[in-house]
């Protein structure tokens, strides 16, 4: 019997991969790519809790739909800010981004 | 509650894929690769192929026969992974597509395999899987023809889709339903290619851009990148592409009988036989376009995408929403 | 083991896997196209919670769209194939650490084995009877609440 329970350490258990990735990662296009994990992390847990605790409603899938296209948004952006940048700095690698660094 | 065993499911979802599998091999590779020939052959003022079989209709198992015992190479330095896996995605992602399909009716329910709810969302959704395949057949090959060739095809590929996804929208909003079923039933006493055109125009036209055929075939045309994304793919692997490439066009030429010359409605014949005189019609229509127009240049194809499709769509969408919503309540 | 079930976990495999491969591999590119398994589990896991136009819409944009995206700009850059250059900082125990930390949070406040119980009572207590963990645990006939 699959419970609310399953769907919410699936989640989190993405989430944590998501976070490991953005925090180790040095390039960053992988960055982004955790970042995209982490969004689908918090969708599965939008959707979950709207089929378990409101069954009736859809609220929870519009909310999910919102974040999906948030998240094609700002991956579109990022990565037009990361080629920009690599046509500047030759280099795609976050620890060599110091310009603003004091 | 009445609902089936998973393992029924699985069994029905097993046999439909060697059903589909068989279809689409036959009719659209097969089928496809000699209606090509013969077709070519006609506006070219030549007869085709005559060698194989009678008036040569066997050529295409002469043709496989052929690719089934050449060798195998990979290149040397090239990433046997994502090379590999690449042969798979293509034609997966163009046979996933024909789960939508209606191809008759009987009188138990329609010929389809399964009426998803969401049916044309679905067939927008597996067609744009095929871009990935590509773009990992380009990287894979370690060749600087093949990856030009990838990234070129996946950006025509995405930038067609979106005149494609407004006019599916269009049609949804005039049927109301995503399920292709309902959208055949709404057209029992008029087609869809009497109301919306210029619909019907726009989708053809980015149907074969989609599915990379002339005149937006620059990317994969013999005298312009060599064979561009799938240069390095010999054998089965090739035959395997062109089942995708091949496979693509006829679920295209598919649902546009489905979204636009009513499905299988038709007096006298059977339904099946309707929807596949409707079909070949639409798949000689692409034939005869091809051997006619020149070849667009990769940003001509670019900017008529962007320039000119998608601002007509959506403005041929803002015009239809109005009719269904203002003048017909 | 019901069909759900099987489909759960067979999806949450998938998409955990492909999760690993994305966020541990060396190969910049293997890494990408690993995002692709991940995604269409999400799908799968969309599907089984009855919402499936989100699951045609996130194959559309984000397998077909995003990934895509993704794999342009990987083609682009010099990312490549990654293999000259190292690709995890130095961060990696700590970070590791701190992911496992988070993750572990999240699945306490899933509730574990009491998460089932947890909506429950919230639900008695909305139906107007005044709500005592004491009360509650008295009457699931647990000792150690009772003193």
């Amino acid at each position: 019997m699959i419970t609310l329970t399953h769907y919410l350490v699936l989640s989190a258990l993405l989430f944590g991969l998501g976070l490991y990735a953005v925090l180790t990662r040095r390039n960053a296009v992988a960055m982004l790519m955790g970042i995209e994990l982490m969004l689908n992390a918090a969708n599965i847990n939008l959707v979950a809790f709207n089929k378990y605790a409101a069954p009736g409603a859809i609220q929870g899938q519009i909310f999910a739909l919102i974040v999906i296209t948030l998240a094609a948004c700002e991956a579109a952006v990022g990565l037009a800010l990361i080629l920009a940048a690599y046509r500047r700095f030759e280099t795609t690698y976050v620890d060599d981004l110091t310009l603003m660094k004091w | 509650m009445g609902v089936t065993p998973w393992y029924l499911e699985a069994l029905r979802a097993v046999v439909g894929t060697i059903i589909i599998f068989s279809g689409v091999a036959v009719v659209a590779a097969m089928l496809g690769v000699l209606l090509e020939r013969k077709i070519s052959g006609w506006i070219q003022s030549r007869i085709g192929p005559t060698h194989v079989g009678p008036r040569g209709l066997l050529q295409t198992v002469a043709d496989t026969i052929k690719l089934l015992q050449k060798e195998y190479i990979v290149p040397q330095n090239a990433d046997a992974v994502i090379f590999a896996s690449a042969v798979v995605i293509v034609p997966l992602a163009a046979l996933l597509d024909y789960v939508v399909v209606p191809v008759g009716t009987t009188r138990w329910g329609p010929l389809i395999f399964r009426d998803l709810n969401i049916g044309v969302l679905y067939f927008a959704a597996t067609s744009s899987l095929i871009v990935v395949g590509i773009l990992m057949a380009g990287w894979g090959s370690n060749n600087k023809y093949a990856l030009l060739g990838g990234l070129r095809s996946a950006a025509q590929m995405v930038s067609y889709e979106i005149p494609i996804g407004l006019v599916l929208i269009t049609i949804s909003l005039l049927a109301g339903s995503l399920s292709t079923v309902t959208i055949v039933n709404m057209q029992t006493h008029l087609w869809f290619i009497v109301s919306q055109p210029v619909s019907f125009l726009i989708f053809l036209t980015a149907a074969t851009a989609e599915v990379n055929r002339a005149p937006f075939d620059l990317v994969e045309a013999e005298s312009e990148l060599v064979a561009g994304y799938f240069s390095e793919y010999t054998g089965m692997r090739f035959a395997l592409f062109q089942l995708g490439e091949y496979g693509e066009m006829f679920a295209m030429a598919a649902l546009a009988v489905t979204l636009f010359l009513g499905g299988w409605h038709g007096p006298g014949l059977p339904s099946v036989v309707w929807f596949l005189i409707k079909l070949y019609a639409l798949i000689f229509v692409f034939m005869w376009v091809r051997w006619t127009y020149p070849r667009f240049r990769i940003d001509q194809l670019l900017g008529f995408s962007w320039k000119v499709l998608i601002p007509v769509a959506l403005l041929n969408l803002v015009v239809t929403a109005y009719f269904v919503t203002v003048v017909h309540r | 083991m019901t069909g759900e079930a099987i489909a759960f976990y067979v999806l949450a495999a998938i998409t955990l896997a492909s999760g690993i491969v994305v966020v541990t591999s060396p190969n910049l590119v293997h890494s990408a196209v690993a995002l692709i398994p991940a995604l269409l589990g999400v799908t799968g896991v969309y599907i089984l919670l009855n919402a499936e136009f989100l699951a045609g819409i996130q194959v559309l944009i984000y397998a077909g769209g995003i990934t895509v995206l993704i794999l342009f700009v990987i083609m682009l850059t010099e990312g490549g194939t990654g293999l000259r250059v190292r690709q995890r900082n130095e961060q990696g125990p700590i970070a590791a650490a701190v992911a496992a930390a988070v993750a572990a949070l999240f699945v306490a406040l899933a509730g574990g084995r009491r998460g089932r119980g947890r909506f429950r009572r919230t639900r008695r207590a909305r139906s107007g009877r005044v709500f005592s963990a004491r009360t509650c645990c008295c009457s699931r006939g647990r000792r150690s609440c009772c003193s």
